[in-house]
C-alpha cells in the first residue's frame, strides 16, 4: 500500500513536471509586441513553413525550389522587406514521405507558430495535411503541386495552388496530341495519385478513346518500371505521355531505351526539367547514357518563361537574384519555379496590407488573386471557389538542355468539354525594383 | 474477472478518535481487494490526472499526448500478449495499420461517427487476430517471430493490391474530428483529439488492468510458465493463448484507429516493419509485462525522435545521418537495456521505490 501511494505521488509529480515543461516551451508569436496581429507576424517579420522533399525520390531537382525561393525574399528583406517585415521561410523535410509531411506541418503550426505554410512540395504528401490546415485555419498558400484538389474554395478555403492545375494540363497537352499525333497509337505513364490520375482525365478529356491503348500506373517509391515500359511497348504505343516525376522520367526513358522502344515523348513540366533529368540519367545508368541526348525531342509545356531564355527580363532577373542571394545555383527551371512562386507570394502580402491577418492574406486572393500580373504566362484563376492558380500552358520542346516554347499561350478550364482558347494578354515587364508593388 | 471474497466477519464499528480512518482503510482495503472497483478507481484518477495535464499543455503537446495515448493502447496490447502469456509478437504493426484502415474507411467513404468506427476497429482486428492467434498458439520462440513479421510485412502491402479500395501508397485521409461546440471556440483541435485518444487509451487500461487480476490472467501466467504443468491442470492452452491473441489484437486495432483520428491518415509507408520493431523496442525498455511499463514505452517512442532530431541539428549532422539516427538510436537503446536493465524503465523504478520502502522500514 506505501509503495502504490508512492508510486502515485510520483506520477503526479511527473505528470506536473510535463505540464511545467508544456507551458514554459518557447512560444514563438510574441503577442507583446507592437504589430503582431496574429501568430508567426510581428512588425519585422513574417515567418512560413514549408515541407520539402529535401532527401528522398522526389529530392532531385525539386530539392532547389525552396532555397530558390528563399533566395528571392533574402532579396526582397535586404530592400526593406514588405512593410518593413523581412520575410522568413522555415524548411522542413519529409523525404516525400506522407506520414512525416503530417509530422513536421504539425511542429511547424504549433512549435515554431509559422503565420503560414507556402510552396508544401507533392501531391500525396501534401492531400494528408490539407485537412488539419484548413480546419485550423492556416493559410495553405501556393502549394507546389498541380493536383486539382486544391482548386476548391469551398470546401478548402484556406488552400491555393499555384502552378496549372494537372488536368488543365493534360487537356492542352492532349489537344496537341489529337491535332500532331492523329491515328497513332497513345500510351499514358502516370503516378498513381492524384497528380497521375488529374493528368491522365485531362488526356482523356481530349484523346479519343480509341487512340489510347495503354494506360501503365506506377507506386511512387517503386524502383523499377520494368513491367510498365514493356507493357507500353507491347501496345504498340507510339506516343508516350508521361506524368512523372523526375526520377521517374529518367528511370522510365532508360528502361525504354534497354528494351530498344523509342517513342514521342510527352512529359508533364513537373517532370522534364532537362538539367534534372539529364542528371538522372546519367546517374542511374551508371555513367553509360549521356543524359540529355535521351529526352531530346520531348514535348512538354510551360506556364513561365523558358529558363534558357536569357532575353527575357524576368530570367535576368531571377538569375542575378540566383547569383547573388542562392549561392549561383545552376539556374534551372526548379530554381526559376520557385522565385516565381516567391514572388506570387510577394504580391500578396502587399496587396494584404500593412494590417495583416491570416483572413487577410486569404482574402486578398480571393478578391484580387485574379488580376495579378507577373512572371506567368497566363493570368490565375482565383476567385472565391477557384483556388488553381495559373490557367493555362504553352507547349514547348526540350531542345538539348534548353526548353523551347512554340505556339500560342493556351487557357482552359479542368472540367471536361470546356474549350480551350488563346490567351494574347501579354506578359508584363518585371518592376524595375523586382519587388511588386501591385 | 474474479470478485474478491469479502472478509469473513465484518469488521466491528469503528470507534473512537481514529475511526475515520479506520473506516477509510475499510473502505480502502475492499477497494483495493475488489478488481473491478480497484480498477475503475485507477482509471478514473488517471482519467483526472491526464484532464489537468491536457488543460495546461501547448498544442504541439496535446498532440504528443495523442500520439502517446494510442501508442499506449497498442503497447499495453503488446505487453500483455509478450510478458503475461509468454507470445512474442512482431507483427503489431499490421494491427494498428487494419485498425487505422478501418476508420478511415468508414469515416470517410462511409461515413460513419467516429466512436461506432473505433468500435468496428476493434472488432475487425479481433476477427483479424483470430486465425493468426489460432495460428500463433502452435508455434513457440523465434518460429512464432519470424511467423509474426511475415504477418507484419504482408498486410500492409494488400493496400497496394487493392488500390481502389486503400488508395494504395497515396493512402487514405479523413477529416481532423470536429471540436464540439459546448467547449467553446476557442477549444484547440489538438486537446480534443488528445482527449479522444486518451479516453480509448484508458478503456484499454481498463480491461487490462481487470484481465491482470482476473482468472484469466493467472491462467496465462501458468501458460507461459509452463504449458505442459498447466494443460495437465486442466488448462486449454491453445484457446488461453489464442484470446490472448485476439485481445492483444484488439487493443492494437483501437490503437490503429485512434491513430487514424489523430494524425488523419493511413498510408503503408506509416506501417512498415520499423514501427512493429519500435512497438517491441517500447514494451521491452519500458519494462515487459507490466501496464506502466507501456506507459514508458509510450513515452519513449514519442519523445525519441524529437531527441535525437535535436540532437541531430546541434551536432550538425548530415541529413542522412540525422534521418536514419533515430532508428539507430532505438536500436542502441533496446541493445542497452536488455543487458543493463532487463526490466526496463519500470523495472528500474520499481527497485528505486523498494530502496526507499526498505529504509523507510528499516528505520
Amino acid at each position: 500500500m506505501k509503495a502504490r501511494i508512492v508510486i502515485s505521488a510520483l506520477a503526479v509529480t511527473a505528470a506536473l513536471a510535463v505540464a511545467a515543461c508544456g507551458s514554459s516551451s518557447p512560444s514563438k508569436s510574441s503577442s507583446s509586441s507592437g504589430g503582431a496581429t496574429a501568430p508567426g507576424v510581428t512588425a519585422t517579420s513574417i515567418t512560413f513553413g514549408t515541407h520539402q522533399p529535401v532527401t528522398g525520390p522526389a529530392a532531385p531537382g525539386y530539392s532547389e525550389i525552396a532555397p530558390a525561393s528563399q533566395a528571392y525574399f533574402d532579396y526582397v528583406n535586404a530592400h526593406g522587406g514588405v512593410y518593413g517585415r523581412k520575410i522568413h521561410l522555415i524548411i522542413k523535410n519529409d523525404m516525400y514521405d506522407p506520414t512525416l509531411t503530417v509530422n513536421v506541418v504539425h511542429q511547424l503550426v504549433l512549435q515554431d507558430n509559422v503565420f503560414g505554410i507556402f510552396e508544401g512540395l507533392g501531391t500525396p504528401t501534401h492531400t494528408k495535411v490539407v485537412g488539419f490546415l484548413n480546419s485550423s485555419k492556416i493559410p495553405d498558400m501556393f502549394v507546389a503541386s498541380g493536383c486539382p484538389c486544391w482548386d476548391n474554395g469551398s470546401t478548402q478555403p484556406y488552400t491555393f495552388g499555384w502552378q496549372p492545375n494537372y488536368t488543365i494540363e493534360g487537356k492542352i497537352l492532349g489537344q496537341y496530341i489529337k491535332q500532331h499525333f492523329a491515328g497513332q497509337k497513345v500510351g499514358v505513364l502516370y503516378q498513381d495519385d492524384d497528380f497521375g490520375q488529374g493528368g491522365l482525365a485531362g488526356i482523356q478529356a481530349e484523346v479519343p478513346s480509341s487512340m489510347i491503348v495503354s494506360k501503365q500506373p506506377y507506386q511512387s517509391g517503386t524502383t523499377s518500371l520494368a513491367t510498365q515500359i514493356t507493357a507500353l511497348k507491347s501496345s504498340g504505343a507510339k506516343v508516350l505521355v508521361m506524368f512523372t516525376v523526375p526520377i521517374y522520367t529518367a528511370i522510365a526513358r532508360l528502361t525504354a531505351f534497354t528494351l530498344g522502344y523509342s517513342p514521342q515523348l510527352v512529359v508533364s513540366n513537373v517532370g522534364i526539367d532537362p538539367h534534372t533529368v539529364g542528371d538522372l540519367l546519367a546517374t542511374v545508368s551508371k555513367g553509360k547514357a549521356k543524359g540529355d541526348a535521351l529526352i531530346d525531342g520531348a514535348i512538354t509545356d510551360g506556364y513561365l518563361p523558358s529558363f534558357s531564355d536569357t532575353s527575357s527580363p524576368w530570367i535576368q532577373l531571377f538569375m542575378k537574384i540566383d547569383k547573388q542571394y542562392d549561392h549561383n545555383a545552376p539556374f534551372d527551371g526548379n530554381v526559376e519555379y520557385g522565385m516565381a512562386n516567391g514572388y506570387t507570394l510577394v504580391q500578396a502580402l502587399v496587396a494584404a496590407g500593412k494590417h495583416l491577418t491570416r483572413q487577410d492574406l486569404v482574402n486578398v486572393v480571393d478578391n484580387d488573386g485574379g488580376s495579378w500580373k507577373g512572371p506567368g504566362l497566363v493570368p490565375f484563376r482565383y476567385t472565391k471557389t477557384e483556388h488553381g492558380g495559373y490557367s493555362g500552358v504553352q507547349m514547348a520542346k526540350v531542345v538539348g538542355t534548353k526548353i523551347v516554347p512554340f505556339g500560342s499561350i493556351l487557357m482552359t478550364q479542368p472540367t471536361a468539354g470546356t474549350a480551350i482558347t488563346t490567351y494574347s494578354g501579354g506578359q508584363p515587364t518585371p518592376p524595375a525594383s523586382g519587388i511588386p508593388s501591385n | 474477472m474474479s470478485a474478491a471474497t469479502p472478509p469473513q466477519t465484518d469488521p466491528p464499528a469503528p470507534q473512537g478518535p481514529r475511526a475515520p480512518g479506520r473506516a477509510v482503510g475499510g473502505v480502502l482495503g475492499v477497494a483495493r481487494d475488489t478488481t473491478i472497483l480497484r480498477s475503475l478507481a485507477i482509471v478514473v484518477l488517471a482519467g483526472v490526472v491526464l484532464y489537468i495535464v491536457s488543460e495546461s499543455l501547448s498544442p504541439y503537446r496535446n498532440l504528443q499526448l495523442a500520439n502517446g495515448a494510442y501508442l499506449f493502447a497498442a503497447l499495453a496490447g503488446l505487453t500483455m500478449l509478450i510478458g503475461l502469456s509468454g507470445q512474442v509478437s512482431l507483427g503489431h504493426g499490421a494491427f494498428l495499420a487494419a485498425g487505422a484502415y478501418t476508420v478511415s474507411l468508414l469515416v470517410s467513404k462511409e461515413g460513419w461517427a467516429l466512436a461506432p468506427s473505433l468500435v468496428a476497429a476493434v472488432a475487425v482486428c479481433c476477427v483479424i487476430g483470430l486465425p493468426v492467434g489460432l495460428a500463433a498458439s502452435r508455434l513457440r520462440g523465434p518460429y512464432l517471430a519470424g511467423a509474426t513479421l511475415a504477418f507484419a510485412v504482408g498486410l500492409p502491402a494488400l493496400a497496394d493490391k487493392f488500390p481502389n479500395l486503400f488508395g494504395g501508397e497515396n493512402g487514405l485521409t479523413i477529416n481532423p474530428p470536429v471540436v464540439p461546440s459546448w467547449l467553446g471556440t476557442n477549444f484547440s483541435l489538438e486537446e480534443w483529439q488528445a482527449w479522444i485518444a486518451c479516453l480509448g487509451a484508458l478503456i484499454v487500461l481498463l480491461v487490462l488492468l481487470n484481465l491482470y487480476r482476473s482468472g484469466l490472467g493467472r491462467s496465462l501466467r501458468a501458460v507461459r510458465d509452463d504449458e505442459i504443468a498447466a494443460s495437465l491442470c486442466g488448462l486449454r492452452v491453445g484457446r488461453m493463448k489464442t484470446l490472448a491473441f485476439v485481445v492483444s489484437a484488439g487493443c492494437a486495432g483501437l490503437g490503429g484507429g485512434l491513430y487514424a483520428a489523430v494524425l488523419n491518415l493511413a498510408t503503408p509507408s506509416a506501417f512498415s516493419i520499423t514501427l512493429s520493431l519500435s512497438l517491441l523496442t517500447g514494451v521491452v525498455v519500458g519494462g515487459l509485462g507490466s501496464l506502466s511499463g507501456a506507459i514508458w514505452g509510450a513515452a519513449l517512442i514519442v519523445l525519441l525522435p524529437n531527441w535525437t532530431s535535436d540532437l541531430a541539428h546541434s551536432l550538425s549532422l548530415s541529413t542522412n545521418v540525422s534521418d536514419n539516427l533515430p532508428q539507430a538510436v532505438y536500436g542502441i537503446v533496446l541493445i542497452v537495456v536488455i543487458l543493463a536493465y532487463p526490466g526496463g524503465i519500470q523495472g528500474g523504478v520499481r527497485a528505486i521505490v523498494s530502496l526507499i520502502t526498505r529504509r523507510r522500514w528499516s528505520t
